[in-house]
């Protein structure tokens, strides 16, 4: 039997995802001679459509083209996994998704609207294929992904994480800025994976990876306007990365008027 | 000249960051068709800037770009802090230079190592050449772990970090991290030293050629995150003026815009700033630069993988002088109070000038939004760089050998395709 093989696919994104592996270092070398990667066109392999063992995909579906695409990735592949917000839930690109803005914007944008073939939402990856394992986090990091290569190429389904950043906080004995400073932190509502980086500096969590298991987004709602916070500043705090997640977006929704406007 | 018709179509274009493609057709032994097509797909970002608070943008902007989103952060916040008249002071600008320190040193070793220098050794892709080339490697790897970790020094993680805000950082680093990062710092610079001797060493190809270099310049310090922007046509003026004399257009079969300095394609990079730069270099990394006998302004394309080793050095030496003299403030941010007013910033991103315009009310909501990123000044002059040097490099060349040339040349640039699309504004357009 040879190598286990991967690839790894850039949707609508950032690129930042894709980092996990090309800022690995010594990792990143180890895990090529643990597998053959056919696919990485940022690491100079091209294969696109080679039969793989793990298909790793970061962004979202945005363009008539990439669904084609990630069509043709899901055929060819044994496990598809996504790689990060864009590609697990539509990413901060999915704000165009709220009040349908992909025609006016594209035309507010480009000279020749008419070249431009993007389809009218950009949606995550699951909505068009089934995917195998989801990671979540605006950039993913790099243990996750390692912790993924793992654990499926030895056949055991990899460690879920869905407890609250609120929890990470308690472990990491960092003080509670909503508590201590009256910050607006969606840590409350927010799954693990970060090891609570922003409460520790000091400042309110953004929800960078995702909602947590049973988010209870309603409370932490009445809290964040017992703090001060407009509707509109509400509906921002869940339209952000993760708009597009369902527990946020329905959250954010209820305090949305067009556009972030207050009246 | 043989009378052969090529068609060559890259579909999609290895080692850049985002996705683009090229299109080149001859005929008659002369190109008929040219275009470094980029169809990265559009995201907005200005578009949804628009009704965010003050305080969402530098979160916001980071998403354009995972491999430079410290500048994008930077200079939304030099431009949000102008619109609202504020001075966050000196310990702020010396930490954000830091900061950007760590953003050079880990994009310019990532595009070194990863996806420039396997060109010039003749491999497809690092792996290749780690087997061949281990200790080069290796040390590639070490220098952008540095910047990754000089990066996490005050923005907690290396992609999308989450320290910096209007007027400011969230935390102040302490005396112990700070010291354990200068002797990391002190530790690399043997490292850098040899890189840059390496890359001096390397064959690369000579094309000379006439280009218009374009990068911020500073009174006394190698430009990162202040000065005025100059041109070696004779260009100097204050950022608020970009407008003045940059205009974009959009051309069909890109989603990013196409920018020229007074109607015509200029560079920006590494190699553009230190051309204009060089008497602003560190006496270390001049020094440096004066053993390897090679002298700037050049006008040799492919020295900017030099000038990206140089500005590696430049990135270790300028971090240990600051964090030298290091002092933890009492507040490692100013108070910000909004006001509506228009703002401009403009740092250096690894790939160069970076351009942001904010409009904000008086919530310090932003009305409206424009960001120029590199790429797209840069993209008029890969073009025009490709028509000559596969020109020069003979046409008649087997269908791989232009096809690797052409690769070579786009790859010099270090394009960030991702960045180029996050979609400006037309200024003007032409049919
Ligand atoms: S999830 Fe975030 S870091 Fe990952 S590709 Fe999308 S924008 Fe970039
Ligand atoms: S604390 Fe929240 S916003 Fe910050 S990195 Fe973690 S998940 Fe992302």
């Amino acid at each position: 039997m040879g190598k286990p093989s991967i690839a790894v696919h850039k949707f609508s994104s950032c690129d930042g995802c894709q980092l996990a592996f090309l800022n690995a270092g010594e990792e990143l070398l180890n895990l090529a001679e643990l597998v053959d990667i056919k696919h990485f066109l940022e690491a100079g392999v091209a294969d696109e459509y080679a039969h793989v063992d793990i298909a790793f995909v970061e962004g979202s579906i945005s363009t008539t083209d990439e669904l084609t695409r990630i069509q043709r990735v899901r055929a060819c592949s044994r496990y598809v996994v996504t790689l990060g917000a864009c590609a697990t839930a539509g990413g901060l690109q999915a704000l165009r998704n709220l009040d349908g803005s992909n025609t006016e914007w594209k035309h507010a944008i480009y000279a020749h609207p008419g070249f431009i073939h993007t389809l009218d939402q950009a949606e995550p990856v699951s909505a068009h294929i089934k995917v195998d394992f989801e990671l979540w986090g605006c950039p993913v990091n790099g243990r996750q992904v390692l912790a993924a290569v793992q654990q499926l190429l030895f056949g055991v389904a990899p460690l879920e994480q869905r407890d609250k950043v609120c929890m990470e906080c308690k472990r990491q004995h960092a003080s509670c800025v909503m508590v201590t400073a009256g910050r607006p932190c969606l840590g409350p509502v927010t799954r693990t994976g970060c090891g609570a980086l922003c409460p520790r500096f000091g400042r309110d969590c953004y929800a960078c990876f995702g909602p947590a298991g049973n988010a209870n987004t309603a409370a932490l709602s009445r809290r964040l306007e017992g703090l001060g916070l407009t509707p509109a500043d509400v509906a921002r705090r869940f339209l952000f990365i993760n708009n597009h997640a369902p527990s946020f977006n329905e959250a954010g929704k209820k305090h949305y008027r067009q556009g972030f406007s207050d009246d | 000249m043989t009378k052969r018709s090529v068609s060559i179509h890259v579909p999609a274009l290895t080692r850049v960051e985002g996705e683009g493609s090229l299109r080149l057709r001859i005929e008659h032994g002369e190109i008929q068709e040219l275009a470094l097509d980029i169809f990265e797909p559009p995201r907005y970002f200005e578009k949804f800037l628009e009704g965010r608070r003050h305080h969402e943008v530098l979160d916001t902007v980071a998403r354009i770009c995972g491999i430079c989103p410290i500048a994008y952060q930077m200079s939304a916040a030099q431009a949000i802090e102008q619109a609202f008249g504020l001075d966050p002071g000196p310990w702020v600008r010396d930490m954000r230079r830091v900061f950007y320190c760590g953003e050079w040193l880990q994009s310019h070793a990532l595009h070194v190592h990863l996806l420039a220098a396997p060109d010039f050794l003749g491999f497809d892709s690092v792996v290749g050449m780690a087997a061949r080339h281990p200790e080069v490697v290796r040390r590639g790897l070490r220098l952008q772990g540095l910047g990754n970790a000089l990066i996490r020094l005050l923005g907690g993680r290396s992609v999308h970090p989450v320290g910096a805000c209007v007027g400011g950082f969230f935390r102040a680093p302490d005396a112990a991290e700070v010291d354990d990062m200068l002797e990391q710092l002190r530790a690399a610079l043997p490292d850098a030293h040899d890189l840059v001797l390496w890359a001096a060493a390397l064959k690369l190809p000579q094309d000379e050629q006439a280009f218009t270099c374009v990068a911020l310049r500073h009174d006394t310090d190698y430009p990162f995150e202040q000065g005025r922007i100059v041109s070696d046509d004779g260009l100097s003026v204050p950022i608020e003026q970009y407008e003045d004399h940059f205009i974009e257009e959009h051309r069909p079969h890109s989603t990013a815009l196409f920018s020229l300095l007074h109607g015509a394609p200029y560079l920006v990079g590494p190699l553009a700033r230190l051309n204009l730069n060089h008497d602003r270099l560190p006496a270390a990394s001049l020094s440096l630069l004066r053993q390897t006998g090679m002298t700037f302004p050049s006008n040799n394309m492919f020295h900017s993988l030099l000038a990206r080793t140089l500005e590696i050095h430049v990135a270790i030496v300028e971090a240990i002088r600051l964090l030298e003299n290091y002092r933890r403030p009492v507040s490692p941010q100013v108070e910000v109070t909004p006001r509506a007013g228009i703002g401009c910033g403009a740092t250096e991103a690894p790939r160069g000038l970076l351009w942001h315009r904010y409009e904000l009310d008086d919530q310090g909501i932003v009305r409206a939004a424009r960001i120029v990123p590199p790429t797209s000044q840069n993209q008029a002059r890969i073009e025009a760089d490709l028509r000559r040097s596969l020109r020069q490099f003979g046409l008649n060349r087997p269908d791989d050998k232009l096809r690797l040339r052409a690769e070579t040349v786009i790859r010099n640039y270090d394009p960030c395709i991702s960045c180029a699309t996050h979609f400006l504004k037309i200024g003007v357009t032409r049919r």
